[in-house]
């Protein structure tokens, strides 16, 4: 039997077994040395294995993102900390103008190793500024990776994934997730592949299609909806860049309906390239139109009560459901 | 007596490596010059920007470097440090007119030439932005124990960018071996220098970060050569980054499709500055010392002329990319969604 761990702790186990097998692999953020991390996802490492591989930087991400760059460009396997995901954004320019074209650019003479990591998405009362759900935008860009796993052993599997692979990637750990109990396998060579959905409840009614936090939501809904004798299959994205049309569509021919589920914002957001590919593909399945459900059009609140109001919960899914016979 | 008075610094040079550094100077000026033509032609398309009238600072930065084991970085105006740097001249003109003989098979064109068997990091579009990626590249130097030097050009225009300071930061307080030098060409595009720098010295940007900085006259080859050997060995002795402000000027307009230059300088600013040519200075500086006559310059003139035309007219003769090649690249191990 394998280990049960956090979500956070099995982010932090992938960390340190990919730096023991691999010396080029290093990581750097803001505070993640000795403060142990904002979300302490790095609790530990600076005294295990110093300045050189566990990088306190200045606040400064367009910077820090850039150097990481340059140093896989040349060689090294850096991991960035994003100490929130919404920070991201000032090194848009960094992340998409750069990282993302240099394979391309360069004419396939360069690839830029890294792995570009942090919580994405609301955690308690942080408020408009650093609530943002962007890895639909990052899964915009081609270049990039996108992964947003859901449980302790997608989290570690994926992370092991992320480090090894060639392309940059972008790992986004939703922070409702990090006390999230889950089994390891009992395998050092356990890996997850990048671009793989999963189906993480089998159903025969309906598919609610999710990444990140909402496969829980998505589970509990279905659990709900058992309840009413409707049962609901929930497939686990686990990888929007790329994406795994084969697992959905196959969900899709089995169940004949979809809801697609995502805590960024409805309009526009990644659940409508998900929906609108539904629709392309498995048109001749359906027997109701796509529906989406997502976080709501406005800037992250901070009262708890507005704030809970944004983010797609259970019943949400079900109001949907109820769209949809 | 008076000769060699009027004119020491030829003294620190052989006769042969004078005229190798001519010979490199007129070699990118035909270079960049030939561009240019094919530019006009159509041949060239999209930004364009041309090294002319700044060939003293490339190539005596470059006598600094070991080749093949240093490191350059720079922004789009990229066309002569990897031609001084080894790189294939066909393969950079190549890019130039996007054919897939080219360094990047015309994905990348004028702004993105890149050769990393010769260290040549790029070719970077965005102003400012290669500056934390050449940072990178000194990071690795440092992480793996290997006492190369990276220079990072950036563009006065650029010196103004935020990560240019947040990257001064980091360098000075991680000792990264890094050679900041801002080409200062007196213009950011068609901005010059005193309306875009709240003070227009800007190797004094350094300074708050201890690190050590100077201003250098980039009209002169052998000054040029003679301060970046010191500068170099200084930063691969002391592991420390460097900022070094290297005076130069554009002769041309920003990039190829920059016509109107008379909007913010004179055409007697021009001829003032093509008095400073620093290809004409050389030249002079070699018939006063005696290294070479008139005729000799004349003939290694000729020469490069013609050596970049063959140039020319075989990257002309490479042809375009197949359709097919859009998405190669992409990803090192896989193709994004395919098709409309």
């Amino acid at each position: 039997m394998g280990v049960e761990l956090t979500y956070r702790d099995a982010v932090a186990k992938a960390i340190v077994d990919e730096m023991n097998r691999d010396d080029s692999v290093y990581i750097m953020g803001e505070d993640i040395g000795r403060y142990q991390g904002t979300f302490r996802v790095t609790q530990g490492m600076f005294d295990d294995y110093g300045p050189k591989r566990v990088i306190d930087t200045p606040i400064t991400e367009a910077g820090f993102t850039g150097i990481a760059i340059g140093s896989a460009m040349s060689g090294l396997r850096p991991i960035v900390e994003m100490m929130t995901m919404s920070f991201s954004i000032l090194a848009l320019d960094q992340i998409l103008n750069h990282a993302a074209k240099v394979h391309y650019m360069t004419g396939g003479q360069a690839s830029v190793p890294m792995v570009i990591r942090g919580p994405g998405g609301a955690a308690k009362q942080l408020s408009a500024q650093h609530s943002h759900s962007l890895e639909g935008w990052f899964a915009h860009c081609p270049g990039l990776k996108v992964v947003a796993p859901s449980t302790p052993e997608c989290a570690y599997g994926l992370f092991k994934t992320s480090v090894r692979d060639d392309n940059p990637v972008i790992f986004t750990e939703n922070p409702g997730l990090y006390t999230v109990k889950g089994e390891l396998p009992d395998d050092d060579d356990f890996t997850v592949p990048i671009g793989k959905a999963r189906i993480a409840r089998e159903g025969t009614d309906m598919s609610l299609v999710c990444y990140s936090r909402m496969v829980h939501v998505c589970l509990e809904a279905a659990e709900r909806l058992a309840e009413q004798g409707i049962s609901a299959e929930v497939v686990d994205v686990r990888s929007l860049l790329p994406l795994d049309m084969e697992t959905i569509s196959a969900s899709v021919a089995k169940t004949n309906r979809a809801v697609v589920v995502y805590e960024d914002w409805k309009f526009g957001g990644f659940g409508g390239e998900i929906a609108s590919r539904i629709g392309e593909e498995c048109f001749d399945d359906l027997d109701a139109p796509v529906l989406r459900v997502g976080g709501l059009n406005v800037p992250t609140p901070y009262s708890r009560v507005l704030e809970l109001e944004c983010i797609p919960s259970a019943d949400s899914v079900l109001a949907a459901v109820e769209r949809l016979s | 007596m008076a000769k060699a008075a009027k004119a020491p610094k030829e003294l620190s040079e052989t006769p042969e490596k004078l005229i190798d550094l001519y010979r490199q100077m007129v070699f990118i000026r035909f270079f960049e010059k030939k561009c240019n033509f094919a530019y006009r032609q159509g041949k060239i398309g999209g930004y364009m920007h041309t090294y002319i009238g700044m060939e003293a600072t490339g190539v005596g930065f470059n006598e600094a470097l070991r080749p093949g084991w240093d490191n350059v970085i720079t922004a789009y105006r990229d066309h002569a440090q990897p031609l001084l740097m080894g790189s294939d001249p066909l393969k950079v003109m190549a890019e130039t007119m996007g054919r897939v003989d080219g360094y990047s098979n015309g994905k990348g064109g004028s702004m993105h030439i890149y050769d990393f068997e010769n260290r040549f990091f790029g070719g970077w579009g965005i102003v400012g932005g290669h500056i934390p990626i050449g940072t990178g590249v000194a990071f690795t130097a440092k992480y793996k124990k290997e006492d190369r030097v990276t220079v990072c050009y950036l563009g006065d225009g650029a010196a103004n960018q935020g990560v240019v300071f947040e990257s001064y930061n980091m360098a000075a307080l991680w000792d990264l071996p890094i050679i900041y030098a801002i080409e200062n060409n007196e213009f950011a595009m068609g901005t010059r220098l005193e309306y875009h720098a709240s003070d227009t010295e800007l190797y004094k940007r350094g300074i708050p970060f201890g690190i050590k900085s100077e201003r250098i006259d980039g009209m002169d080859v052998l000054q040029v050569k003679e301060d970046a050997a010191r500068i170099v060995e200084w930063v691969r002795e002391n592991q420390k980054p460097y900022l070094v402000e290297i005076m130069n000027y554009r002769y041309e307009g920003h990039g190829a499709a920059d016509n109107d230059r008379q909007l913010y300088r004179t055409k007697e600013e021009e001829e003032e500055a093509m008095l400073r040519d620093p290809i004409g200075r050389l030249a002079r500086q070699m018939v006063d010392a005696g290294a070479a006559t008139e005729a000799d310059l004349e003939k290694i003139d000729d020469e490069e002329e013609e050596r970049v035309e063959v140039i020319f007219e075989q990257a002309d003769a490479s042809p375009h990319p197949d359709p097919s090649e859009v998405y190669d690249h992409v990803y090192t191990d896989m193709t994004p969604e395919m098709g409309h």
